[in-house]
């Protein structure tokens, strides 16, 4: 049994000029200690299909899937108030933004502890010890003063910890970062994917990777999905991906990237018809 | 070759804060660089955030004036705290800032967007500023159709093509581009950076390339300048400075480049291997 199993996801968006089909029929699976990468452009869907399966999307969406797992468990037939449950103690979600996803008003302290309270209904003191621990654990020195500041106070690369902190707070079984370094310096983004694949090998958790970046999947996945306008284009084993690419779609993106160039100017990707192979 | 730009240990303090008397503090954004770029070449600006090459940016483009120091464009002293900053000036430095999406009026058409900067420095007639205006819009890669459109119009590529069209619709002599590429994907990126090949073959146009992506800058660099806290850590030609460098600072920024390449992954995954079966 996997821990994540999503067959044929389809999310489409009730817009003024129409619907918009963001994710076409996806399939998707991940397992305990598993790191899975979901690679795409911008308008690919790699972050949309995971807010579908966290239940985050606004009401203008319309998620269907034939069938949504999570540990055993039907996130389809759950009531919203059982799936809140799960949502941020179980499977807990990293975003791209550090500095806009914590809330500016209240100390970094209180937004860990909220966690705790809310999820594990622990009591102040034994939720303070634990806030000065998951600060220690994301590499915060001197954690137990850091609780009192507010984001502001704290630099990209610190906050990002903060969030981390947040999400691992109920040691989840799955944990989804989305673009977690794409705002961040290449010397602070390695310490948090550092971070990341520690936690994730340290604690079991199945880790899933959305990105955009070539080297973040290299350095970290084991399994990779690679997506296109909402079409799953290839599903491939990291090492299997960067050598022997299936689909049209991977060997144009790869030829991309600049540190892959030959010529005098880089292979661009044209057209929009790629087929899928998966 | 002739020189385009030389710095001649530039520094740029801010004052900070303090009141009527006096107190507040002195930051130190550029601490004296001095370099020297030739006509036709590309200097790479390499630094994490808060390492000065914004700043430096600033200086270079006539944004912000020096605290001390010289620059010399086409030979020539230029110091707008005594001259201010005269038409002929700004027809030969221009700027392409990162995010397509704030560089650009939202209310004002395309091509009013390429004309104005003619209408600004230079003394040309209607007609001409229009055709070439649409000359311009055709070698960025767009169509003469695309002149009477507004900015939300466009993709954040073409946004980009757009604003370096206005960027050298003045035939600037030096073009200084901040993370031009920073906000776009993969394959947008790859557009972008081979329009920009084909501009300085076509003009010769002298590039200043701020960037922190180290695989960018091994693309299309000729030259290459560290920078780290407000001074040139380390600076020499894109094949010495890949192949060898020398300052601890430049070791771990490669250090911290995520790379992509079969051999880095193999290891990595053998080293998980390991770990697991430890």
């Amino acid at each position: 049994m996997h821990l994540l199993e999503v067959k044929n996801l389809t999310v489409s968006f009730d817009t003024s000029v129409g619907v918009f089909n963001a994710v076409k029929g996806i399939d998707i699976h991940v397992d305990a200690r598993e790191v899975l990468a979901i690679v795409g452009e911008s308008g690919s869907g790699k972050s949309v299909a995971m807010l579908a399966v966290m239940g985050l999307l606004p009401p203008t969406a319309t998620v269907s899937a034939d069938k949504m797992t999570f540990d055993g468990k039907d996130l389809l037939a759950m009531s919203a108030a059982d799936r809140r449950k799960i949502i941020g103690k179980d499977v807990a979600m990293i975003f791209q933004e550090p500095m806009t996803s914590l809330n500016p008003c209240f100390t970094v302290g209180f937004q860990i502890e909220e966690v705790l309270r809310f999820h594990l209904g622990m009591d102040k003191a034994k939720r303070r010890a634990r806030a000065v621990e998951l600060l220690d654990q994301v590499g915060i020195p001197n954690p137990a003063e850091r609780l009192k500041s507010y984001p502001h106070q704290m630099s990209g690369g610190q906050n990002q910890r903060v969030m981390i902190a947040m999400a691992i707070a109920c040691n989840p079984k799955l944990l989804i970062a989305d673009e977690p370094t794409t705002a961040l310096d290449v010397t602070i983004q390695k310490q948090i994917l550092d971070l990341l694949v520690r936690l994730q090998a340290e604690h079991g958790m199945g880790l899933i990777m959305i990105t955009h970046n070539i080297g973040v999947v290299a350095e970290t996945a084991d399994r990779v999905v690679v997506q296109y306008k909402g079409r799953k284009m290839e599903e491939a084993g990291v090492l299997e991906l960067f050598t022997a690419p299936k689909s049209s779609y991977t060997r144009a993106l790869l030829a991309a990237l600049p540190d892959n160039a030959t010529g005098d100017r880089l292979p661009t990707i044209t057209g929009t018809n790629f087929e899928e192979a998966v | 070759m002739a020189t385009v730009l030389e710095a001649k240990n530039l520094v740029r303090d801010y004052h900070i804060g303090g009141t009527l008397f006096g107190g507040g503090r002195t930051v130190h954004a550029v601490k004296g660089v001095s370099f020297k770029l030739e006509q036709g070449k590309t200097l790479a600006i390499v630094g994490e955030s808060g390492s000065g090459k914004s700043t430096l940016a600033r200086i270079l483009t006539l944004i912000d004036r020096q605290t001390d120091g010289e620059l010399l464009i086409d030979g020539e002293t230029i110091d707008i705290k005594k001259t201010g900053v005269t038409a002929a000036m700004r027809r030969k430095v221009q700027i392409v800032f990162q995010n397509p999406y704030g560089s650009l009026n939202p209310r004002q058409k395309i091509g009013n967007v390429l004309m104005e900067p003619l209408l600004l420095n230079t003394d040309m007639p209607a007609a001409e500023r229009r055709e070439r205006a649409l000359d311009m819009l055709v070698k960025v890669g767009l169509q003469p159709e695309h002149f009477n459109r507004y900015p939300h119009m466009f993709s954040g590529g073409q946004r980009q093509r757009i604003a370096i069209a206005r960027a050298i619709i003045l035939k600037p002599s030096l073009l200084v581009l901040d993370e031009p590429v920073s906000a776009l994907d993969l394959s947008v990126q790859a557009q972008i950076l081979n329009l920009l090949a084909d501009l300085q073959d076509e003009f010769g146009l002298t590039y200043v390339f701020i960037s922190h992506d180290l695989s960018v800058v091994k693309y299309i660099a000729d030259e290459v300048m560290v920078m780290y806290l407000g001074e040139a850590v380390e600076q020499g030609t894109r094949d010495k400075l890949f192949s060898n460098p020398e300052h601890p600072y430049t070791r771990s920024l490669f250090a911290a480049t995520p790379r992509a390449d079969v051999e880095s992954i193999k290891a990595r995954l053998a080293k998980k291997a390991a770990l697991a079966s430890a």
